[in-house]
């Protein structure tokens, strides 16, 4: 065959190859599903442990599964572990499920589970609180793990939904054995590749620009969805966010503008799926630095007396903000917990706005003449919350406290308030969502002291301290039913928020997803993000 | 003295009056000639001075929030149904009067533009001096680093040095440093086209004779650039400073609506059209369209000036 001969033989058939593979990929009803999502963060990392934030943990859940799972109806599933028996109070036995592999092959097994507990409780992990510190972690067999405590727990699997399984033998072939803080300048290889057991296969990661993922085609259980890739972009600004899902650009994005829903639902092609949120949105105070590290006061930290923290705490008006920056669709709140999540919330009202008592408290605590303070703010995390801090600011700014404010993108405010970055804010605003549905979680994140040997505190940024309200949760959560529960708690409320005023609670968020009408998600009151279950027509 | 030189003075033609002088200057005469041009320069003219005067004119103090009401936001303009007869333009999210707001938004506006153009002028004139003058490995160097800032776009470099300072400084004051970053910013991102033109006219000055006698009578270097080669190459700084600007102006505005400029609590005319833009396309859309005019105007006007100030200092257009 002569050289002409091979190269014209050669371009026949790869056109054929190429006719053949365009005529499959336009064959009708082959085409892939793809769910193109949007929100107004970023994604920064991939490696859930980097960060104990809701719209992390959900979205990387759909690689990294817990030993067990929530259900669309919150209730806990079981997921990795087939089951498990509780011995006596402090003796855990979970089963692992058999045959799961990771992304990359391995095998998954009570290696894996013990390994993924001395991670998450490593230097870098954001999310130490899954495990209690003193807990042994003990291979009874390859699939057979006990989890031995030193007080009892009953809510012990709570929050294991977000403590996703990572493979020993990747994590430790890739340096990735630790968790990484999330202020680390470089991104660590776990945060830029992810070896789950999950629904979904990371594709690629590129930080604040785009994430793929494409289905898990080995998954151990029977998908609920039908689609083939998921896309992510975070598109932060609200109005380009809205003109992307009506123009048909994305097919589901959260959140929709409370100034845009009525549009998107007017549109043939989409709607916006609301719904309440057990999120609350709070002010905190630094209440531990012995002078503030951004304000005018020097020598001494105003927000270590109760008259200032309740002079702020009245000098805001919550009804104003949900009318006008929320438009009525949130809820003011008196607790860190949502009432649905609490049966005695309703005991409880807040104090009233009265910005003539808050100048008084303020002359009392000896600052007639207000003082100066930073705040830091989200502006990219929460519904309007950069909108909601200048109301704040203004409204401090009439009981005579300047107020400067610092709203930045939620991957630099978390950053720098967070434990990574040394708890770095005089006053902030912040959202919580008790994962595990109750108030415990609250007092163990937010409202507890900060103690690194217990985890307890992680988040509470401005340490907001009294033991005697930690005992009174810790009290709770031995009783046995939900009634004398709730009475400890309340308990524990009255002196955080009423007594102390520890923070001061804002409101429960509406949730409002924007969903094209051709895709089929479910919404949870967490606000988790679940591709595993979305449909596409 | 002389008694001849007195005579020659007294018997001369009286000086002309300031008015008869300004009309027979070739500049003010093509300013009056070009209706577009008096009209650019009368609307730039108002602009300024209610920028400058927006502690005076505006009815409320934008920057102070306890000023501002939450229960007053969204107020649509005085002329449209549903606005109140205090805020002619309506209000924004915070409850701000959108008039006071722009009107103090100009002044920023300005403020950056004027002095970011200021540092910029003062840079590349320095520079374009001394490499012109002094020649050599100097003229390379300045030269090189020129060449190599002028591929990047500016907002890019304002951009890069805005995000540097950001993470350098504290952030205890950060609405403080805020105005300063800006102008140091975008200084430092347009210093490239003074310093090439400058450059430019100074080798073509320094082999003049005038530059020459100086030298020969023992002047400094520093004296000469100064004092005889400085004042022949400002002609055309002042057009580029005109043109930069209405540059500086949108630049500032473009950083301010990215987020990265001026905070939302002492808005700019950018920091204004980013807040407005979220609430474009659902209903009030006030608080993105006049500051966004207040805006165009401004550059507008302050363009067709330098355009003018081009054409009327170029000997060829003549």
């Amino acid at each position: 065959m002569s050289w002409s001969l091979k190269v014209r033989t050669f371009a026949v058939a790869a056109i054929c190859a190429a006719t053949a593979i365009l005529a499959v990929a336009l064959a009708p009803g082959a085409e892939a599903k793809t769910l193109r999502f949007a929100f107004q963060g970023e994604l920064k990392s991939v490696d859930p442990y980097q960060i104990n934030e809701s719209f992390s943990l959900s979205v990387n859940g759909a690689v990294y599964e817990g030993l067990v799972r929530r259900g669309p109806d919150m209730k806990i599933q079981p997921c990795l572990a087939t089951s498990w028996d509780v011995l006596d109070p402090l003796h855990w036995r979970f089963h692992l499920r058999k045959g799961v592999k990771f992304h990359e092959g391995q095998d998954f097994t009570a290696d894996d589970v013990i390994f993924s507990a001395r991670r998450v409780l490593s230097a870098g992990s954001d999310l130490k609180g899954r495990i209690p510190a003193d807990a042994r972690i003990v291979k009874v067999d390859d699939y057979t793990v006990d989890f031995l405590l030193k007080s009892p727990n009953p809510l012990l699997i709570n929050e294991w939904e977000s403590w996703g399984m990572f493979s020993k033998s990747w994590s430790e072939a890739h340096g990735a054995a630790e968790a990484t803080a999330m202020n680390a300048t470089t991104p660590p290889y776990a945060g830029l590749h992810a070896n789950g057991t999950g629904p979904f296969i990371l594709v690629s990661h590129e930080p604040g620009v785009k994430t793929v993922w494409r289905k898990n085609p080995n998954w151990w259980d029977t998908p609920k969805h039908n689609i083939d890739d998921v896309v992510f972009t975070p598109i932060p600004n609200a109005a380009t966010r809205v003109a992307a899902l009506l123009s048909g650009e994305i097919d589901w994005m959260d959140p929709v503008p409370l100034n845009d829903q009525a549009r998107v639902n007017a549109n043939p092609g989409a709607e916006v799926l609301a719904g309440p949120e057990i999120r609350t949105i709070f002010l905190g105070m630094d209440q531990f630095r012995d002078e503030l590290g951004h304000s005018s006061v020097k020598g001494k930290n105003p927000f270590k007396d109760v008259r200032v923290r309740k002079a702020f705490y009245q000098a805001v008006d919550e009804d104003a903000i949900n009318k006008k920056v929320m438009r009525g669709q949130a809820t003011p709140s008196a607790l860190l917990i949502a009432p649905a999540l609490f049966s005695r919330s309703k005991d409880f009202k807040r104090f009233p706005f009265d910005p003539e008592a808050s100048k008084k408290l303020l002359a009392e605590a000896g600052y007639p003449d207000g003082f100066e303070v930073q705040m830091d703010c989200p502006n990219d995390r929460y519904v309007n919350d950069e909108q909601i801090c200048q109301a704040v600011v203004g409204m401090l700014a009439r009981v005579g406290v300047k107020v400067d404010l610092n709203a930045e993108p939620k991957s630099k405010f978390f950053a720098s308030i967070s434990a990574a970055g040394g708890y770095d804010s005089s006053f902030y605003l912040l959202g919580w969502t008790p994962t595990t549905l109750e108030s415990y979680n609250v007092f163990q994140y937010i409202v507890g002291c900060r103690n690194e040997k217990t985890n307890w505190g992680g988040n509470n940024v401005g340490d907001y301290c009294n033991p005697s309200v930690d005992a009174l949760a810790r009290k709770a959560l031995q009783e046995p039913n939900e009634t004398g529960r709730d009475d400890d708690f309340a308990q524990g409320w009255q002196i955080a928020l009423f007594d102390d005023v520890g923070y001061i609670p804002l409101h429960q968020q509406a949730l409002a997803w924007g969903v094209s009408k051709t895709t089929h998600v479910i919404q949870r009151p967490d606000n988790y993000y679940i591709f595993a279950w979305v449909t596409m027509d | 003295m002389s008694r001849a030189d007195v005579d020659l003075a007294k018997s001369g033609p009286p000086p002309p009056s300031l008015v008869a002088r300004l009309r027979d200057n070739d500049l003010v005469a093509s300013f009056l000639s070009s209706k577009t041009t008096a009209a650019a320069g009368l609307i730039a003219l108002i602009l300024i001075v209610a920028g400058l005067a927006a502690p005076l004119i505006a009815p409320t103090d934008p920057f102070n929030p306890a000023a501002n009401f939450l229960m007053d936001s969204l107020t649509p303009p005085r002329f449209v149904a549903g606005g109140d007869p205090r805020f002619l333009l309506g209000t924004d999210d915070q409850g701000r009067d959108l008039w006071s707001a722009i009107l103090y938004g100009l002044r920023i506006s300005l403020m950056i533009g004027a002095f970011s153009v200021l540092l910029g002028g003062a840079i590349g004139v320095a520079l374009g001096l001394i490499a012109g003058y002094a020649g050599g490995w100097i003229d390379s160097v300045v030269m090189r680093i020129a060449d190599v800032q002028l591929t990047f776009p500016a907002i890019l470099i304002a951009l890069l040095l805005d995000g540097v300072a950001h993470a350098l400084l504290q952030k205890s004051n950060r609405e403080e440093t805020a105005f300063l970053v800006l102008v140091v910013a975008i200084g430092l991102s347009f210093w490239v086209q003074y310093a090439r033109t400058v450059r430019g006219s100074t080798l073509v000055e320094k082999n003049r004779d005038y530059v020459q006698a100086a030298r020969l009578i023992g002047l400094s270097p520093a004296r000469i650039v100064v004092r005889h080669i400085l004042p022949n190459v400002m002609g055309p700084v002042l057009v580029i400073a005109t043109i930069n600007l209405a540059i500086a102006i949108i630049t500032e505005a473009t950083l301010s609506f990215l987020g990265v400029g001026l905070p939302a609590t002492e808005p700019s005319l950018g920091t204004l059209i980013r807040i407005g833009q979220n609430y474009l396309f659902s209903g009030e859309w006030w608080i993105v369209a006049f500051p966004s005019l207040g805006l165009a105007t401004l550059v507008l006007s302050v363009n067709l000036l330098g355009d003018w100030l081009r054409d009327a200092l170029n000997p060829r257009l003549k």
